[in-house]
């Protein structure tokens, strides 16, 4: 039991450093990608739900169910395949057609983002399919259009009601963030090999980067809880009025003003 | 005879092979307020819905001031803030507030400026007797409240036309006179309106005219004296009989 006391204060002493890098890496790759992700996910989830109707102009249907059939196939492509053969095969892909050797934060947001956008459209889709269509028909019925109406009423409370969804997103990209190591990104699993194979202390590293993997995740979780408190707003809200005898329910008042006339 | 808004010719609506609407005709003119009525199941929600293109209708016509609205490159939007509507369910924006659910229309639709919007906004409150509620999400007022905030959203567009839609069925029975008050108010002002109701009181006192409709047809049309003292059809004065019994 001292030996592995030893070796993990041996690893923090000679390589902490490195692990507080490596670890900031992890956040900013899983942040960046988590952002970026949903950005790719809303607006996919958005054209995903454009409702098409009779009275639409030819040009319109057409170019909607081309945009629909690509998104579908964007979601399909990157649900259905590993993170870690999408980085080689992003990374390798990029320098083979455009000659462009992606440097390793490009890489990483690129990876992470496509990703994670993949999952948000489908997750996004159920949250606008989720708010109640009248609200939509409400919007509909004072000439909203289909874009205003996302903006204004439905995406709002669908983002309310994605936010665990997100909040896993998060969670798991900080944890997948490792296999990028695949295309030499440096976060925090790298670190954790090259100290490995450096000081051949594996259960010890092994231990600090569990950690360092925990707090992180732990925290993101307990920041987004604190997120969705806020959005849910007061309960409570204040009457615009000076009268302290204003009935709750709003009748009396109206009834006695009619009365006076 | 006052203007002509909206003139519905021969309209008819399928759902697959069942049809919901078979050739109903009818016109709305400046000030008619229009109450259909009928049993549950014979298209009146459906003409409504038909009237504000929610629904597609399958044939006829749609006249607003003489436009067709099914033609293609109808302005659909303009259209819609000219004939505001009134849902059953509210259908209230859950995520704003009071006031917010009057203003949105206003500055995305008509582009209006956010004082100018507010202000509209307020009066129209004011005149439901929501005034003091404008801070207040729609979770936190009762479905009176809530469907008179849903009459000052339409009316915030300050438009032609108004349609209800069953608007006091989903209340409980106190919060239904607080929004056939406002109804009535507003038929006293010369709004032009169309009302779904079940309400035969309000359809008798308050209407202009009454359009009974019974399987997809309009059975029967006539002042609310004539429709409702003595008519002409067998199957009004069925409906009317077992609607009085009750």
């Amino acid at each position: 039991m001292s030996k592995f006391i030893d070796d993990i204060v041996k690893c923090w002493t000679l390589y902490g450093e490195s692990y507080i890098d490596g670890a900031g890496r992890t956040i900013v790759i899983s942040l960046v990608g988590t952002i970026i992700g949903c950005i790719i996910g809303f607006a996919v989830g958005i054209v995903q739900t454009i409702p098409v109707s009779k009275n639409d102009s030819l040009a319109k249907k057409v170019v909607v169910k081309i945009l629909k059939i690509i998104m579908r196939m964007y979601v399909e492509l990157f649900r259905g395949t590993p993170m870690i053969v999408q980085a080689v095969f992003l990374f390798y892909g990029v320098q083979m057609i455009w000659d462009v050797t992606l440097g390793m934060w490009p890489a990483a947001f690129l990876v992470v983002s496509v990703n994670t956008g993949a999952y948000m459209a489908e997750t996004v889709r159920g949250g606008i399919n989720s708010i109640d269509p009248g609200q939509t028909e409400g919007a509909k019925a004072i000439g909203m259009t289909h874009v205003q109406t996302m903006l204004s009423v439905i995406l709002p409370q669908a983002f309310r009601n994605l936010i665990p969804q997100i909040g896993n997103n998060l969670i798991i990209n900080i944890k997948d963030t490792s296999v990028l190591s695949i295309i030499s990104v440096t976060d925090l699993f790298f670190v954790h090999k090259s100290v490995a194979g450096a000081l051949y202390k594996y259960f010890a590293s092994a231990t600090i980067t569990m950690l360092i993997y925990l707090t992180l995740t732990v925290t993101a979780s307990l920041l987004l809880r604190m997120l969705e408190k806020k959005l849910d707003g007061d309960s409570s809200f204040d009457l615009a009025t000076t009268d302290t005898l204003a009935h709750t329910s709003g009748m009396l008042t109206y009834h006695e003003k009619k009365k006076d006339k | 005879m006052a203007e002509l808004i909206l003139d519905v010719e021969h309209l008819s609506k399928s759902f697959g092979s069942n049809k919901v609407l078979h050739d109903i005709d009818f016109e709305v003119h400046k000030g008619d307020v229009i109450s259909i009525i009928g049993a549950s199941g014979s298209g009146k929600s459906t003409l409504l819905r038909c009237i504000n293109l929610l629904e597609d209708p399958s044939g006829g016509k749609v006249l607003f001031h003489g436009a067709d609205i099914t033609e293609k490159g109808f302005n659909l939007a303009g259209y819609r803030a000219k004939v505001g509507m009134v849902f059953q369910s509210f259908n209230l924006f859950s995520n704003l507030s009071v006031l917010e659910n009057c203003v949105v229309g206003q500055r995305k639709v008509l582009k209006k400026s956010r004082a100018e919007a507010e202000s509209l906004a307020k009066e129209y409150l004011e005149k439901v007797g929501m005034a003091p509620y404008i801070n207040a999400k729609p979770r936190q007022i009762s479905g009176g409240q809530k469907q008179r905030v849903a009459i000052a959203r339409a009316l915030s567009m300050q438009p032609e036309v108004l349609l209800f839609d069953e608007p006091t069925s989903a209340l409980d029975p106190q919060m239904v006179g607080e929004v056939l008050n406002v109804m009535r108010d507003l038929a006293q002002e010369g709004m032009t309106m169309l009302v779904v109701t079940h309400e035969m009181a309000f359809a008798r006192d308050v209407s202009s005219r009454v359009i009974f409709m019974k399987d997809g047809i309009i059975c029967e049309e006539d002042t609310p004296q004539n429709l409702f003292t003595m008519p002409k059809k067998q199957e009004t004065k069925e409906f009317l009989s077992r609607f009085m019994a009750n």
